[in-house]
């Protein structure tokens, strides 16, 4: 069993009761490339913050085993003194320090005790970038006047200057267009010639295809399966289908006595581009309608572009040069502003509840209301104190938020309790048009069936109601229809009929596999 | 309904504690200087010496709830007393212009700071740091860095005159009917209000205080109120500026309390990004704080003016920091998005009771910074551990 660089057994991780991690396992041997895959939210990141240290040793049940010794790693540093170093979807680069300053933060270079040698820090951060491929680059230039495709192969710099044995990448072509991908997958290719490790977590799976010696296949926060190359069926779909292979039970609420009516809601030719890069489309002539009493899922994968046209949608909180027309009740609007887009009866309800939806300092009552009081709770700017304190508590009741009284502060909630006043704020604003963006990510089971059964309510009442959701079983369990979204266009639609798990993956790796192919020509 | 199985809370003490810190504070400096703060001509000297770091605090208090200061108010207010007194002495014009010119000032320099803050994203400490400078400088221009004044009598009223008084002989010396008579309707005010308040928490079932903590806390008040008023009945009645500080306190009180544009303002320091998401336009929010701002600080320069007479080139030197140290002191959080104007103003006044008492008993103002200073840390670090231990 010596030629397992890494093992990790029976990993089992909790927060706060939920098992994010049970009973996982993985063998990596040496010198491979070796992919983890899994839909989001089965685990991947948390298993690599336990390999990396990020979760302490002791905040977890099980063993590392890493060149035959049993690791306990209590911080980042430990794990990178042996050799293991993560590089994660987010850049950890120092925007504004040089090349060859970035490629040594927290390694630096010195002559002295604690003075940095910046003759020593220059030359070897050329011979560092030599390796990744990037021998012409100026050191000496702002890591940031680079591209984020030369900036993800600094940070591999950075990582083999620490002398890394065992390299974790965590989505690094996530943000990298497929030139930039090639690049990078290339670079990967050559380093395990050199006999660095490989963990590459992806969720395109054909560069998984292109890359990779096994892949490792998690679900749920366990281990489905790993498959090796030569060895086992290594397909797409082989993969896609132990991805999602999962039974569906009575998770989704039935939804009763709904007449779809009208379309109340449609998007025509929707096109934005990148808030810092006017050149970078975003998303290409997006076409969509939504009927009153429907629920349709956006589907994607992550960084499809979901987000972005919602948030474009509402209020241009997103992009620029950003055109096409929105029509709400047949009317067409223009939605300038957040403000417009509340008087227009939209409502959007963000992915991030902490960073976008609520003001945790504040309480229930005042997060509840603030989106609809200029509208519903004031008279020429005077709040009637009196009509909040009872919608907030008709609201708390109605859709079931578990605390003592509405001046409870939000910050004290639970995830799940938290997501509920967002809805309910929302819902106080009288929308017509709800866009729900992952409205059950990091909540309990017990709180998304809640959040399922304000969907249904909503879709009873006559609203149009659209679903963003990572979680394929969701999007199947909630929505009638569903738009698959990929690299920014309409991949394709399908009915309450057609619609899985399968159909889905197949329909984004059609759509990428054309991407790729015009691409080519 | 569901029903509370909590109906009952205890006070929460760091909301009182300020006052507690105020009677405390009071206490020690009666006993040190041997009453001298006590007595009538001193508490009346505390609400004029005090008027304009109050006015400025209220405004102070809006920054600090979007989670900044402003540094300028200071400068803002020696330029308004300034064009104020080269208006009536240089100008020979009548005193209302003066004001409604130091008025116009402080409006301008408020859009000033807040086109800059709000629209350009210019960090608030940068802006403001640049407008304190740029105001002393000006006001250094302005007055050919020496003292105008003296001012008409007229115009020194609003800083240093009283309302009419009927007064009546009372023990060694008199009494005024006017301030008793004040003090009565306050007390009524206040009794009417917390049943008020408490009859609406019983009406939506909300957890109230047991009756002996709400009457203790009104028994305080009502104190703190008597012993005001009493002893400023026994000297010249009440002060205009003392006027002018209960009409701001009541309508910045009511803005920040039951206003659509007041709560935006702890929506946006609660979260911006958030607050954006629910149809603020934080931008707006931003410059018509700032613009508040300057306003206010024209009102503090023509009290401090009116005050002392005359418009002199160094005045409200560091007024900015006694502001910004009322709001910590008052409860605000630095962060923003908490804190309250009766907050703000017992801040203000626990920093002039220092001032006054430190003043009495003989220190001098090195030793009374170094005791202001201690004081402010002491009070945010408290204000920080105790929310720590909450997790």
């Amino acid at each position: 069993m010596s030629d397992y660089i890494l093992e990790m057994n029976h990993i089992t991780k909790e927060f706060s009761g939920v098992k994010a991690l049970d009973d996982v396992n993985l063998k990596v041997k040496k010198g491979e490339i070796h992919a983890i895959c899994g839909e989001n939210g089965a685990g991947k990141s948390t298993l690599m913050n336990v390999l990396s240290g990020v979760y302490p040793f002791g905040t977890y049940e099980g063993d590392i085993l890493y060149k035959g010794e049993h690791c306990k790693f209590h911080n980042l540093r430990d794990s990178e003194a042996k050799g293991i170093v993560i590089i994660h979807q987010e850049l950890a680069l120092s925007p504004l320090l040089s090349v060859a300053e970035n490629v040594f933060i927290g390694n630096e270079q010195t002559s002295m005790k604690g003075v940095i040698d910046w003759t020593a820090t220059r030359r070897r951060a050329v011979e560092m970038l030599a390796k990744v491929g990037l021998e012409h680059e100026d050191v000496n230039v702002p890591v940031n006047s680079l591209g984020v495709g030369k900036q993800q192969l600094i940070e591999i710099a950075k990582a083999l200057a620490k002398k890394v044995e065992l390299l974790i990448l965590d989505e690094p072509t996530a943000a990298l267009n497929d030139e930039e991908s090639r690049k990078l997958l290339d670079i990967m290719l050559q380093l395990k010639e050199h006999g660095i490790t490989c963990i590459i977590i992806s969720h395109k799976l054909n560069e998984i295809e292109y890359v990779s010696d096994s892949v490792t296949i998690i679900r749920d926060g366990h281990t489905i399966e790993t498959l090796v190359k030569g060895v086992d069926d290594y397909s797409e779909d082989r993969v896609i289908k132990a991805m999602v292979g999962r039974e569906m039970t009575n998770r989704y609420p039935v939804r009763e006595g709904v007449t779809v009516g009208d379309v109340i809601f449609e998007v025509n030719n929707w096109n934005v581009f990148h808030p810092d890069d006017e050149h970078r489309q975003i998303l290409k002539d997006i076409n969509i309608r939504v009927r009153s009493g429907e629920v349709v899922g956006l589907a994607g994968l992550m960084g499809a572009g979901r987000t972005e046209f919602a948030m474009s949608l509402f209020g241009r909180s997103y992009g620029q040069k950003i055109s096409g027309t929105v029509k709400i009740n047949g009317k067409e609007v223009k939605l300038k502003t957040v403000k417009d887009a509340i008087n227009a009866k939209l409502a959007y309800i963000s992915e991030d509840r902490k960073t976008y939806g609520l003001n945790l300092i504040g309480d229930i009552k005042e997060n509840m209301t603030i989106a609809a009081r200029p509208k519903y709770f004031s008279k020429n700017g005077v709040i009637n104190a009196n009509d909040e304190i009872v919608a907030a508590q008709e609201y708390k009741k109605r859709i079931n938020v578990k605390a003592n009284s509405i001046n409870q502060v939000v910050g004290a909630l639970s995830g799940g309790n938290q997501q509920k006043v967002v809805v309910a704020k929302w819902m106080m604003t009288q929308p017509d048009v709800l866009i729900m963006d992952e409205p059950t990510r990091g909540i309990d089971v017990g709180a998304k069936y809640e959040i399922y059964c304000v969907i249904n309510e909503l879709a009873k009442s006559g609203k149009a109601v659209i679903v963003i959701s990572s979680e394929l079983p969701e999007i199947i369990g909630t929505c009638d229809r569903v738009y698959v979204i990929n690299e920014g266009e309409i991949a394709g639609e399908l009915t309450k009929e057609e619609v899985t798990q399968e159909k889905i993956m197949q329909c984004i790796m059609a759509h990428q596999r054309k991407g790729d192919e015009d691409g080519n020509e | 309904m569901e029903t509370n199985n909590k109906k009952y809370v205890k006070m929460d003490i760091k909301q009182y504690g300020m006052f507690f810190a105020l009677i405390a504070i009071y206490l020690v400096f009666a006993v040190l200087t041997k009453g001298a703060n006590t007595t009538p001509m001193n508490i009346n000297n505390l609400i004029m010496q005090n008027g304009y770091v109050v006015i400025l605090a209220i405004g102070m208090l809006l920054c600090v709830l979007t989670g900044n200061i402003d540094l300028g108010v200071g400068s803002v207010v020696a330029v308004c007393g300034s064009v104020a007194g080269i208006i009536m002495m240089d100008l020979k014009m009548n005193m209302w212009v003066a004001i409604i010119a130091a008025l116009l000032v402080g409006l301008l320099t408020g859009i000033f700071a807040g086109f800059f803050i709000a629209y350009l994203g210019i960090p608030p400490f940068v802006t403001t740091l640049a407008t304190m400078l740029m105001g002393r400088g000006l006001t250094y221009t302005l007055l050919q860095a020496q003292t105008k004044g003296p001012f008409d009598q007229s115009y020194n009223f609003i800083g240093a005159g009283f309302l009419p008084v009927i007064k009546i002989p009372f023990g060694d010396g008199t009494l005024d009917i006017v301030s008793i008579v004040v003090a009565v309707i306050a007390s009524a005010a206040l009794i009417f209000s917390e049943i008020k308040s408490n009859a609406t928490k019983r009406k939506y079932n909300f957890a109230v205080n047991p009756t002996w903590q709400i009457v203790l806390k009104l028994a305080v008040m009502l104190f703190i109120i008597w012993f005001f008023f009493y002893k400023l009945s026994r000297y010249n009645g009440l002060p205009f500026v003392l006027l002018i500080m209960v009409i701001l306190i009541g309508i910045y009180g009511f803005i920040t309390s039951k206003t659509v544009a007041g709560r935006q303002i702890y929506a946006l320091g609660g979260n911006r990004k958030a607050a954006n998401l629910s149809g603020i336009d934080t931008n707006k929010v931003f410059f018509w704080v700032y613009v508040n701002m300057g306003v206010l600080s024209a009102i503090a320069g023509i009290v401090l003016s009116a005050r002392n007479g005359s418009a002199t080139p160094k005045a409200g030197d560091g007024f900015e920091m006694d502001a910004i140290a009322s709001c910590y002191i008052g409860g605000a959080a630095v962060a923003g998005g908490a804190g309250s104007i009766v907050g703000a103003v017992v801040g203000a006044f626990i920093m002039g009771i220092l001032n006054n008492g430190m003043s009495l008993f003989g220190w001098s103002t090195d030793i009374q910074k170094i005791v202001k200073g201690a004081v402010l840390l002491g009070a945010v670090t408290l204000d920080v551990l105790s929310k720590r231990k909450k997790g």
